[in-house]
């Protein structure tokens, strides 16, 4: 039988995106940094280049011709998210500058609307930077609390805490669906589900998700979701909030300016339409052309054939590392997104990323933006190689390789 | 694994994995703690001062190999040195780590500091490497005060 992943062609894949084939120390760039930022494919630069040279205006402002051409591809961009992420209607797609603006947006508008003091909001112990402080902040000035939900041994979430801190008190939950530090994938239909029962709004924090799973707003029952484009091959400074129209319609703006009003006088402004009154100032026009060129590419590539792939990657590689002396893998749940974090003993993460830097090979260490999570797992900082449709298993060596040499040295 | 060894030179990696004046000076004079709150380097830096002199150091901690063998080299260098001798290095040392990549070394001046040179080729590990030297000086000047790097 044919499988998903037999039909995928990486190295047709490859070829769409000029800068794998560059070189870096003069070894053979393998960038297995993917969770921080995705590369591009030609469809995606160009597109970004075709929008300036050919139809670059302002938008929802021109009679000319540009500025209808402009206005039209960047309402088809929102459209293309729509079904992207199968939201009923392109209203509810506000263009925002990536995950942690969406975030912020929802609890400036949102959260200051209806969070008062003694309140909760409840994360999760894997949250990225982004979906902490944003409520941290709001707690703050609102006097009100923030609960965290523990996650086991594995990175997953203990549900039975998450249940007990769900509450009369808990007027909003913030989760992430896939974790960009340990790979957790959550489940949030269960999360949403008992949120439904308490009535209370979700926020899921999709930017580690989307470029990897199937993601459909409303099979998944939450009522904002939020991602970046760059973490989906699409260009940086354009991302995006979905919210479902009764909530949105409620909340008030948060920036003002043009765009997002539908008439000013010095006595009172009215203020315009969803998804406009979300959306004051020029946008990145260009971004959203770019995006929306990504997504189709993704789309056209096949979100399951991506998922099969990546799956493929994420199992070798597990099992290539564990084969190293003193390498312990952080993040062992049982659904996991192409993400292994990963500490050798006796061998800090920074030098770690500096040596293999030197054959070429790109990934990440610190904290990941999530230092909770460093915490509950009792290191200062991980390594961690994130992967993409466009990584191979001899890419995987090329890394393996790299850190035996690391570990010789060290020896 | 040729350039990579130009930074992570068998000094460093010795310095790394046998720290020389390492754990705590019970009888210290003098104290500080540096932190660099990107990475998570953290270390104690414990003198004993006799007037102006350094009479013994000590640090204790951890981080990266950079930031470790740093750390003890710095210990080594500082022995029975004057607070003013003290500063003269720091600076030799922070002009190393910040001279352009092209400039040669004056090897023969820098004596062990000069296996820091491979330093300037990584932006991002300058501060892992001074680390040691900034928590150093916070001691002497501003006893038991704290530094960031950021
Ligand atoms: C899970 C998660 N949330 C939020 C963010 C923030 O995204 P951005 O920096 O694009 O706003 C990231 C990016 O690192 C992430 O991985």
């Amino acid at each position: 039988m044919k499988t998903a992943a037999d039909t995928f062609d990486v190295m047709k894949i490859r070829e769409d995106f000029p800068i794998l084939h560059r070189e870096v120390h003069r070894k053979p760039l393998v960038y297995l940094d993917n969770a921080a930022t995705t590369q591009k494919p030609r469809q995606v630069i160009d597109a970004v280049s075709a929008y300036y040279s050919e139809i670059n205006s302002n938008i929802h402002r021109g009679v000319h011709y540009l500025s209808e051409k402009a206005t039209h591809a960047y309402e088809e961009a929102r459209k293309t998210v729509q079904h992207f992420i199968n939201a009923p209607s392109p209203e509810e797609i506000i263009f925002v500058r990536g995950t942690t603006e969406g975030i912020n947006l929802v609890a400036s508008s949102y959260g200051r609307q209806n969070i008062g003091e003694g309140d909760e909001i409840i994360v999760s112990a894997m949250e990225h930077h982004s979906n902490i402080v944003p409520w941290q902040m709001l707690c703050e000035e609102k006097k009100a609390k923030l609960c965290v939900i523990p996650i086991n041994d594995e990175g997953e979430i203990i549900f039975e805490e998450f249940e007990k801190m769900l509450g009369k008190r808990t007027k909003l939950i913030a989760v992430t669906h896939v974790s960009n530090a340990i790979g957790t994938v959550n489940e949030i239909k269960k999360i949403t589900a008992m949120a439904q029962q308490a009535g209370v709004p979700v926020l899921v924090d999709g930017a580690q998700a989307v470029p990897h799973l199937k993601t459909d707003v409303q099979n998944l029952g939450c009522d904002f979701y939020v991602f970046s484009g760059h973490k989906i091959y699409g260009p940086t400074g354009i991302g995006v909030l979905y919210g479902r129209r009764k909530l949105l319609e409620r909340m008030p703006p948060w920036q003002g300016g043009g765009d997002m009003i539908l008439s000013v006088t010095f006595d009172k402004t009215v203020f315009n339409a969803l998804p406009y009154k979300f959306e004051a100032g020029t946008p990145h026009i260009a971004g959203a052309t770019g995006l929306a060129a990504a997504l189709d590419y993704v789309s056209r590539t096949g979100l399951e054939k991506i998922s099969g792939h990546e799956q493929q990657l994420l199992s070798y590689a597990t099992e290539k590392l564990l084969l190293l002396k003193g390498l312990r893998i952080i993040g062992t749940a049982k659904h996991k997104a192409a993400v292994v974090s990963f500490v050798i003993e006796g061998i800090h993460p920074h030098d770690i990323g500096t040596l293999a830097d030197r054959e070429g090979v790109a990934i990440r260490t610190g904290h990941h933006c999530a230092q909770p999570v460093m915490e509950r797992f009792h290191v200062p900082a991980t390594s961690r190689a994130s992967f993409a449709f466009y990584n191979t298993t001899g890419e995987i060596d090329v890394l393996v390789s790299a850190l035996e040499k690391i570990i010789h040295l060290f020896s | 694994m040729s350039e990579a060894s130009e930074l992570y030179q068998q000094v460093i990696l010795d310095h790394n994995k046998n720290p020389r004046n390492y754990g705590d000076l019970p009888s210290h004079t003098h104290s500080s703690e540096g932190y660099n709150p990107l990475c998570g380097d953290h270390y104690h830096v414990y003198l004993i001062m006799d007037g102006d002199t350094i009479k013994d150091i000590h640090f204790a901690g951890t981080g990266c190999a950079i930031s470790k063998a740093s750390a003890s080299v710095m210990t080594t260098l500082l022995k029975g040195k004057t607070r003013a001798q003290a500063e003269d290095l720091f600076k030799q040392f922070h002009d190393l780590v910040t001279s352009p990549v092209e400039q040669t070394p004056d090897e023969d001046a820098l004596g062990k500091l000069a296996v820091f040179a491979g330093v300037r080729e990584y932006p991002s590990r300058v501060k892992c490497a001074s680390l040691a030297w900034h928590t150093m000086k916070a001691a002497v000047d501003k006893n038991g005060q704290a530094v960031s790097t950021e």
